[in-house]
């Protein structure tokens, strides 16, 4: 193994080690939601015409899942490092700032798979999933996951203690995935939020995914596609260049 | 080549809010060369640099002027060479709790790009007597445990200079033991050794050559035995039960009961007892010795009092 194969190994036994914690809490939760909303509406809405309300919203609840996932992966292990002080090994090795942007975000992307492919398996007991275009699936997923773990490595890089993680996550990743069409079709919206839903860049990321499973969605795929590809180039950007200049690590 | 060496390295930091100077010098333009092969101490009170140094070594930080090379390679520019030649113990005392001490080896040496590194881990684990222990996790192990750890991991990569930043704070006498044969049979083996130390008698059993900081200046420079033949000579030493005096107390070095006096001759001697037996002290344990690294580092220190501390506070 190569130094950034090595980081990217650690990484991912990180997480794997507490796998009840960093795979099944969120599976459990995105199963729960799926269970009360799904129930509870199922019945009153129909998305596209055709679509049933819990079959729509599974995509958007294994997306919104791979993201927060993704996001928490790079930025706990970063701000765990950081509190502990054990990031100072890592800081001792010949190790590149690339090496560290592909491990860290290779594990968040990982993570944030392992656990959208554990919703989709609990999913299967409340509703059939399509899967109309599977390349759009795997390209918004994996990009949707990049997109997070460099964020999440921006926000493990920015905060020093706990408290500004938390909220980095309370009130930036939280309110966006949320407000990105989870649960609902944004044409169901009043038009100011539809505009408002316009620049959230996880709308496109979800509203791309879910055209991998129907065929179906509020934008073209490929609108999406390069929203969801420029914000993550520029997002990889900023992360990387923190890196290089070794931002909050390196006095 | 030298195996490290600074030049006119300057570290600044930000003054902390409130305070009315620009900025605070921790390091003041220190040259210093170490050879390959070098046993080196640097020593000086708290503050005076030397962590701020190490860390300017290690790319921990970055100095604010000066270049620091380690076996030729800029330790900014070239900073890849620099790290897999060097070997840094921390001083601060931690661990990923995630992980057990041999994962925790395979990790770091796994960074360096180091494969099939096994047989030299265990041979690692071995030495700081670690076997037992290799499969614990190590938030499960002590403090004195979690610094063998910290020593293997600085050595898993087989680095040619190893840096030691206080690494016998707090620990007991058969791990210090254990410790410095183990460093002591790398040095023989080649490796260069960088340490700091409060531990003066570890200093001067150790080192051939020592350095001595003090408010980010380099005060003093020479082998060992040049500092000890350069000090003062002897110290006579007694302990007393009573205070010691007012008119005693010019010159004394007084810890706990000991009391010490750095006497050039026998006359000095003779007076310091004379004047001991006037004032109607009981002197027990009374003994000359000649000076150690002790004596000669608080006569250094007190010798280069800065004439001007101010000059320590710049404006940016």
């Amino acid at each position: 193994m190569t130094g950034w194969q090595m980081l990217f190994y650690k990484e991912v036994m990180r997480f794997w080690r507490v796998v009840g914690q960093t795979v099944g809490g969120p599976v459990l939760t995105a199963m729960l939601y799926l269970l009360i909303f799904g129930h509870a509406l199922e019945s009153h809405v129909k998305v596209y015409g055709q679509v049933s309300y819990t079959a729509f919203l599974v995509p958007g609840l294994a997306m919104m899942s791979l993201l927060q996932n993704a996001f928490a992966n790079s930025s706990s292990s970063l701000i765990t490092s950081k509190v502990m002080g054990n990031l100072v090994f890592l800081l001792l090795t010949p190790l590149s700032y690339w090496n560290w942007f592909v491990a860290y975000v290779g594990a968040s992307i990982l993570r944030g798979l392992v656990v959208a492919v554990g919703v989709f398996v609990v999913a299967l007991f409340f509703t059939d999933v399509s899967f109309v275009a599977p390349v759009w699936i795997v390209v918004f997923a994996l990009m949707g996951a990049a997109l997070m773990g460099a964020l999440g490595l921006i926000a493990g890089l920015y905060s020093e203690k706990f408290e500004q993680l938390a909220a980095f996550q309370n009130f930036i990743v939280m309110p966006m995935t949320f407000l990105s069409g989870v649960f609902y079709s944004i044409h169901s919206l009043p038009p100011f939020w539809q505009a408002v839903s316009h620049v959230n860049p996880f709308f496109y990321v979800i509203d791309g995914f879910r055209y991998g499973f129907f065929g179906v969605s509020d934008v073209s795929p490929w609108l999406s596609l390069g929203v969801v590809g420029s914000t993550m180039a520029v997002v990889s950007l900023a992360a990387l260049y923190l890196l290089r200049i070794g931002y909050h690590l390196r006095s | 080549m030298p195996a490290i060496s600074f030049q006119s390295v300057s570290k600044s930091y930000p003054s902390p809010r409130g305070s009315q100077s620009g900025s605070f010098l921790a390091l003041d333009g220190v040259s210093l060369d170490i050879e390959e092969g070098e046993f080196f101490g640097l020593l000086g009170p708290n503050g005076a640099g030397k962590t701020t140094l190490i860390t300017i070594l290690a790319g921990l930080a970055k100095a604010s002027s000066g270049r620091v090379s380690v076996l030729g390679s800029d330790v900014l520019t070239d900073y890849a060479a620099a790290r897999r030649k060097l070997g840094v113990v921390p001083q601060e005392l931690v661990f990923d709790p995630f992980f057990n001490v041999r994962e925790a080896l395979r990790f770091q040496s796994g960074y360096f790009g180091v494969k099939h590194n096994d047989a030299w881990i265990d041979e690692l684990l071995d030495s700081l007597g670690l076997t037992d222990k290799a499969h614990v996790n190590m938030r499960a192990l002590s403090g004195g445990m979690k610094r063998r750890v910290l020593v293997g991991l600085a050595l898993v990569h087989k680095p040619r200079v190893i840096v030691l930043d206080e690494p016998t704070a707090g620990v007991d006498v058969e791990l210090r033991q254990t410790l410095w044969a183990f460093i002591a049979k790398l040095n023989q083996q080649g490796s260069t050794v960088l340490l700091t130390t409060h531990y003066l008698e570890e200093a001067e059993a150790l080192c051939g050559r020592i350095a001595m900081l003090k408010q980010g200046r380099v005060v003093a420079l020479d082998s060992t035995s040049a500092l000890l033949r350069a000090a003062s000579g002897n110290v006579l030493q007694f302990k007393i039960d009573s205070e010691l005096p007012p008119s005693l107390k010019a010159g004394a070095r007084v810890t706990g009961r000991v009391v010490q006096y750095p006497a050039t001759d026998a006359l000095a001697i003779e007076r310091y007892l004379a004047a001991a037996r006037e004032a109607g002290l009981t002197l027990q344990d009374i003994e000359i010795r000649r000076a150690d690294l002790e004596d000669v580092f608080l006569e250094v220190m007190k010798r280069q009092s800065p004439a001007n501390p101010s000059e320590q506070q710049v404006a940016v």
